[in-house]
């Protein structure tokens, strides 16, 4: 047979498909009759909300009062209620003579949030590592005294944004750590190590969280006699890490799973110990892999530390209750929605943030890897 | 076994659940020598040479590599699997690292080389393999048989005294067969003892000093590899080699 040649081709453009704002608008908003229509409809509502949401917001809210009577516009927001006890919600009960105290704190954390932010050349590490290492320790000895001449506050007395913040690092920062250790002991091979974890996983997660407070803080005293020594914030801290490292278990065990066979096997052929393996190879991976559902879970953490006022702390939202039944504010219902507008944004700055942070993450790994 | 024997196996079963993998397997291996083993899908090649550096345990007889015998004692085990390189089938570089660190990070952690040591036998073997030039690059931004060739030189970087390769051609594009499998012949001719599960039988006729035959467990048949290829003595070899040229 005479072979068939085709003539080579010169790579051409694309057709026109969708040039500049105009072609984009016409082919996500205005394709058809019906898209156009149902675009006109929506940016109707759009605006109709926008306005009354400035409207009600910004320029027919009351920012500066000292009771409900400065508010009696009830289709505005009042703001003047955040406004005249913004103390209180920042620094709880602390005494306010001391409030330099927790500002030293709330300094230190924002540094220690700038030092992971960005990158500063090689001191990134150094920044980091001390910051990590400095932030927990100072943060105790200045929120809890007793050391160098200041005073002792107990923990009872943190309370508002303080104590979510508190209750939250904590929390994260104790079941990361916990979590993982819990993973790598289910994961084993191990069979005692590998059940017991199971066990341990499994009963943190399968209680309700709400028992498992109030057993710590009211319950835990009557049986163990020793334990009422142990402060009752303290007994709380210890209920939060422990049952949501059993989460982080579970969220890095998925990580640990995704991680090929090959890569154990390659890293045993070269010889290296289970720890090494895992240091070095393994675990770098998993925890990458593990980044969104980690911070999924961290979210979570944040917003559930609520749980505290059931046992009498008052937490940022707790504590905006409590003020809302003030006599000075006690009364119609636009103060409770502008109050839990107010609470709704703070939660909603930092869980953002939180999740912003994870995208940057994210990212960061798929560039290297690409 | 005389004095230059380097793998013995002497009995050697291996059962996974109730499937009997391995069964009365002796080969003898001597410094130097260059074996292909090959056979059928399922007949056990890979599972003996993994067997050789540990990664799978037998549960019968004796296995002798560089005269310590494989038991279930771990420090013994970390040592031989640093005498003995394994190259595998998927590669398996370690994808958050780039291609100079893969090479860096056994020696370092294993073999202790100081690091800035460890770079530069890293960059002598990259060379060794023609990809010096993409140290820097992470493994998922080079082709198939780049990435084989660094896992190549992964192993060598070890200092091993042999090495096993596991189907290494048989995760890559056709065109990129011939710059891995140049690769190993090199190393062949510089007289590394060589342990190579593939269906390649140029290589095998080029390189290998024996060709291990096995199926269902069990070695069949052995001989040199002209011999072998040529004319097969067993009916499961004639059958094996003549489904196995139907596709050449």
């Amino acid at each position: 047979m005479e072979p068939i040649l085709a003539p080579f081709k010169m790579p051409q453009p694309a057709p026109y498909q969708s040039k500049g704002l105009l072609g984009w608008l016409r082919i996500n908003f205005f394709s058809s009759w019906f898209n156009s229509l149902i675009t006109l409809v929506l940016i109707y509502i759009i605006f109709n909300l926008a306005n009354f949401l400035i409207h009600w917001a910004f320029i027919n809210a009351v920012w500066f009062g000292d009771s409900a009577k400065s508010c009696p516009d009830i289709n505005a927001a009042c703001w003047a209620f955040v406004t005249d006890r913004w103390r209180l919600f920042v620094y709880g009960l602390y005494p306010s003579e001391l409030y330099w105290r927790v500002n030293i704190v709330y300094a230190l954390a924002a540094l220690t949030i700038i030092s992971f932010l960005y990158s500063y050349g090689r001191w990134t590490k150094y920044f980091r590592i001390t910051m990590i290492i400095i932030f927990p320790i100072t943060a105790y000895i200045f929120l809890v005294g007793d050391a160098f001449d200041l005073k002792y506050v107990a923990p009872e007395e943190f309370g508002g944004l303080l104590l979510t913040l508190v209750i939250a690092s904590i929390a994260i920062l104790g079941s990361i750590p916990l979590g993982l250790i819990l993973a790598l002991g289910r994961t084993s091979d191990l069979k005692v190590i590998s059940k017991v974890c199971t066990y341990f996983i499994e009963f943190w997660r399968g209680v309700p969280h709400i028992v498992i407070i109030v057993m710590f803080v009211a319950l835990l005293p009557i049986f163990i006699p020793d334990g009422a020594g142990i402060d009752v914030v303290v007994r709380a801290f210890i209920a939060f890490a422990a049952f949501n490292s059993a989460y982080m278990a579970e969220v890095f065990r998925g990580g640990l799973q995704s991680i090929p066979i090959g890569q154990f096997e390659a890293s045993r052929a070269i010889g290296m110990s289970y720890w090494k393996m895992m240091g070095y190879i393994i675990l770098p991976q998993a925890i990458r892999n593990s980044i969104p559902a980690l911070m999924n879970t961290c979210i979570m953490i944040f917003k559930e530390t609520t749980i505290v006022m059931l046992i009498g702390f008052s937490d940022l939202l707790g504590i905006i209750q409590i003020s809302l039944e003030s006599s000075d504010w006690i009364g119609p219902p636009h103060i409770f929605s502008s109050a839990y507008t107010f609470a709704a944004l703070i939660y909603f700055i930092f869980t953002f943030g939180m999740s912003k942070y994870s995208r940057r993450l994210e990212n960061r790994s798929n560039i290297e890897q690409q | 076994m005389s004095d230059d024997t380097i793998i013995s196996f002497d009995k050697v079963n291996k059962w996974f659940g109730d499937f009997h993998v391995l069964r009365d397997i002796d080969v003898l291996v001597a410094k130097g020598e260059r074996i292909v083993i090959c056979g059928p899908s399922g007949s056990g090649k890979s599972t003996l040479i993994r067997c050789i550096n540990r990664l799978e345990a037998h549960q019968k007889g004796t296995i002798i590599v560089d005269g310590i015998e494989l038991i279930d004692d771990l420090k013994n085990i970390d040592s031989i699997r640093s005498e003995v390189g394994m190259v595998f089938q998927s590669f398996n570089l370690f994808p958050h690292m780039t291609v100079k660190d893969n090479l860096v990070i056994g020696q370092y952690l294993v073999r202790r080389v100081p690091k800035s040591e460890a770079e530069e036998i890293a960059m002598t073997y990259l060379e060794r393999v023609k990809i010096a030039d993409q140290a820097d690059k992470y493994p998922a931004q080079l082709s198939g048989g780049q990435q084989q060739r660094v896992a190549i030189a992964r192993s060598l970087c070890m200092k091993p005294k042999i090495m096993l390769f596991d189907e290494v051609t048989s995760a890559l594009d056709p065109e990129m067969v011939k710059e891995v499998l140049d690769v190993m012949v090199d190393l062949a001719q510089e007289g590394m003892t060589m342990l190579v599960v593939t269906h390649e039988m140029g290589f095998a006729r080029t390189v290998a000093d024996r060709v291990i035959f096995m199926d269902e467990g069990q070695i069949i048949e052995e001989n040199t590899p002209d011999a072998f290829f040529d004319n097969p003595a067993s009916e499961r070899a004639q059958n094996f080699i003549g489904q196995v040229l139907h596709h050449l």
